[in-house]
């Protein structure tokens, strides 16, 4: 049985600003803090994007001299650094803030206090990392911003190496920021565990609430080990230790080895919250239920695990010996069974359906597409003979930007798109949003599609200047022409938001029919989400209140 | 649809308080950390460039006497969590002062322990790798017990106040846990540091 409050629109309450800016710095409110980290992602992606622009500018040209070979290193240094951590971590973050208490029927996340503190230790470690600008030169001949790539390899971020502070706020900015994402991987946990409403089994919990659980375990169990490696760097920069030193003894892939077994469970905790935002979108603009759902839950668990055992797919050449490489390859292998189940669901779920084309069902196909096509430069990528050719070039860049722009973005997108009319109470413009699809499939294809040709082609990635005789300057035009397109895109994404803030068509409750608990509050939701807490009995309480001639309760799902 | 009877009150799901899950999240959290750390000093056990060994310098004597005392005052503190958690304020601070006590007592051994290694051996964090994951995995596992003296001194003090009564003991209990958690990380330290490293330490001259 399915029990659904009642609810009071709040849109037209008016204030004088200083009571809006001191409620939102003083706020422990779960969708106050999840809206700060996703506006304060859009920012640092936009800052990011800038960076990744000025590249494609010096690129553009072979023999170009518009940007220095040590402005470049801190360009592409600060440009993965900030799109990693000061971008993917707080928007998805962000986003299971706020949607997860309202998945489950929540007042607010276990620790309010706890949460408002993660995003302020968050802020303070993205301040940190950008405050190198203005606090690392003063010794002559250091980097003014980090430029040690953003896997910082050790012992070539030692002191002799890498000297003035810039390194040093590279660790202490990430470690400030892991932090934050620590506690808000606690407070996850307990909230999903602990917190959900009368009737809301694990079984009945929205998928994306599912990956959001799975994240929260991924980062308790892989961001420490990050803290700790950096901690050590951090003793050897400053207290003179050996960890990393190999006049000394120390090893010189020891740190590879701790950085890869976070940094690549990292690109699963960033993809997973992408899979659960288009677990949603899917089967709502499908007018269907999720294929699979058992299954969808498995292979998130699964994936969880094999992605704690792939790390050294990284390090293929760094010579570990054919015994380890063939090993990491086959676990690499092994990633691609639960995310293909993922992806035939999600097929299975649009065949037959009754699909709406809005923008967010849009980027959701667009992150099916492109996604695949990722994945499959990757497991090109787990070959090790093919890995020994093209590791290092820009075909690997080429690969993750897939990944992360094609599939990330995408679905980030979709997300933004399916769910601002909840945080806002008005609805995005779908004429523009379809206009920053295409801009954005366009750009994207041109900029990332051509890096893979290059790549064969033999153009090491992390280099800022090349010979006109290569055959390179071509497919590096092709690339930095989709930029235009990218920024159009994005752009015209702010443009919308900013139109649909002012004059928005409203969106009422539940805009798009759909049946997870965030559509039975109003839009934006009260300060207490639920005016009474809720009660569910099947996956898809709202179908059920919709339909209490046919619910779903009634077949026990 | 709706006259739904179930309230939160007789709702048959199970879940677990959101101090427990919290505390359990935080402990897995430490044990991932400290498992670098532990990594680290078993990759470079036998790889110090020049002296001193472990086994030159490890006495093992007081070490052992120090862990009798921090694993002794995870016994006195499930005995005060258990008397609070009965009422029985007086055995609640009494047994917890012995767990303060003997906590301290193993800080106070390990700051004598490193005074020593200091002073008499000339071992330091950059003196060689033996040193450099000496002091920063027994140093993080000290700094951790000088964090659970504090969360304790602090119940200790609030409770002779008056602020700490029986219907506290489901959270005073969560940080018996976190003090559980600093004790077997020690195990794992003592192993691997005094009982397998001690003798690895002779590989370069």
């Amino acid at each position: 049985m399915t029990t659904l409050p009642a609810t009071t629109d709040r849109m037209d309450e008016r204030r004088p600003w200083t009571a809006i800016v001191h409620e939102w710095a003083t706020t422990v409110d779960h969708k106050k803090l999840g809206i700060m980290y996703v506006v304060t992602g859009i920012i640092f992606l936009v800052v990011a994007g800038l960076e990744g622009s000025a590249m494609r500018a010096q690129l553009t040209f072979a023999e170009n001299k518009l940007i220095s070979p040590e402005v470049f290193n801190q360009l592409f240094t600060m440009h993965g650094t900030t799109m990693v951590f000061l971008v993917g971590m707080p928007v998805l973050l962000g986003m299971a803030n706020f949607l997860v208490p309202l998945q489950i029927g929540a007042r607010d996340m276990a620790f309010p206090r706890l949460n408002a503190f993660g995003f302020w230790l968050f802020l303070l470690g993205s301040i940190l990392l950008y405050f190198s600008y203005l606090g690392a030169p003063g010794l002559d001949g250091a980097a003014a911003a980090p430029d040690v790539g953003w896997f910082a390899y050790a012992p070539l971020t030692e002191r002799p190496f890498s000297r003035g502070n810039s390194t040093d706020y590279w660790i202490l900015g990430i470690m400030v920021g892991g932090f934050g994402s620590m506690t808000t991987a606690i407070n996850l946990l307990a909230t999903t565990l602990s917190m959900r409403c009368p009737g809301m089994t694990l079984m009945r919990m929205p998928l994306l609430t599912w990956m959001m659980l799975v994240v929260a375990i991924l980062i308790l169990t892989v961001m420490p080990v990050l803290t700790a490696a950096q901690v050590m760097l951090l003793f050897d920069r400053s207290l003179g230790a050996h960890f990393f030193d190999t006049q000394n003894g120390g090893d010189a892939v020891f740190w590879q080895h701790l950085f890869w077994f976070f940094g690549h469970p990292e690109v699963y905790i960033l993809i997973l919250p992408g899979f659960g935002f288009i677990s949603e979108v899917i089967p709502v603009f499908s007018r269907k239920v999720i294929f699979g759902y058992p299954l969808m839950v498995a292979a998130t668990v699964a994936i969880m695990f094999i992605s704690l055992g792939v790390w050294a797919h990284h390090m293929f050449v760094v010579g570990l010996g054919p015994f380890l490489n063939s090993l990491f390859a086959a676990t690499t292998f092994l990633v691609s069974i639960p995310t293909g189940i993922k992806v035939f669901n999600w097929l299975a779920t649009l065949w037959g359906g009754h699909i709406r084309f809005t923008a967010s069902m849009m980027f959701a196909l667009g992150f099916l597409a492109m996604f695949v096509l990722g994945g499959l430069t990757g497991i090109m990528l787990a070959v090790v003979p093919f890995d020994w050719q093209l590791s290092d070039s820009y075909f690997v860049v080429g690969h993750f930007h897939y990944v992360l722009i094609g599939g990330l973005l995408n679905a980030i997108f979709a997300g933004l798109f399916f769910w601002f009319p909840k945080a806002t109470g008005r609805l995005l413009s779908e004429t523009m949003g379809k206009w920053s699809f295409w801009l954005l499939q366009i750009g994207f294809t041109l900029t990332f599609g051509p890096m893979h040709i290059s790549g064969i082609l033999g153009m090491p990635r992390r280099i800022a200047y090349y010979e006109a005789d290569r055959g390179w300057e071509i497919w590096n035009q092709v690339s930095s022409i989709g930029v235009i397109f990218q920024i159009l895109a994005v752009g015209l994404f702010a443009w919308n938001v900013i139109v649909s803030l002012r004059s928005g068509r409203r969106a009422g409750n539940d805009p798009w029919d759909a049946w997870t608990l965030e559509w039975a509050t109003t839009s934006p939701p009260p300060e207490h989400n639920f005016d009474t807490i809720p009660v569910v009995g099947s996956r898809r309480p709202l179908w059920d209140s919709k339909h209490p001639d046919d619910p779903d309760s009634s077949y026990g799902a | 649809m709706s006259a739904a009877p179930v309230s939160i009150l007789t709702d048959p799901i199970a879940r677990p308080s959101r101090g427990k899950v919290g505390m359990a999240s935080l402990i897995l959290m430490e044990s991932c950390f400290f498992a670098t750390f532990v990594v680290a000093y078993l990759f470079y056990i036998g790889k110090s460039a020049t002296g001193p060994q472990p086994k030159d310098v490890l006495d093992l004597g007081p070490v052992i006497v120090n862990s009798i005392a921090l694993f002794s005052s995870s016994y006195t503190a499930i005995r005060s969590f258990r008397s609070l958690a009965t009422g029985a304020i007086r055995a609640f601070q009494g047994w917890l002062l012995l767990t303060i006590l003997l906590g301290g007592y193993f800080i106070v051994g390990t700051g004598m322990e490193w005074y020593g290694l200091i002073t008499k051996h000339g071992l330091t964090i950059t003196t060689n790798l033996f040193g450099t994951t000496f002091y920063s995995l027994v140093g993080f596992h000290a700094f951790h017990v000088i964090v659970g003296l504090v969360c304790l001194t602090g119940i200790l003090l609030l409770s002779l106040r008056g602020h700490v009564k029986k219907s506290d003991a489901g959270r005073v209990e969560l940080v018996g846990w976190y003090w559980h958690f600093v004790d077997a990380v020690w195990v794992v330290v003592f192993t691997v540091v005094y009982l397998v490293g001690r003798d690895g330490g002779t590989l370069t001259p």
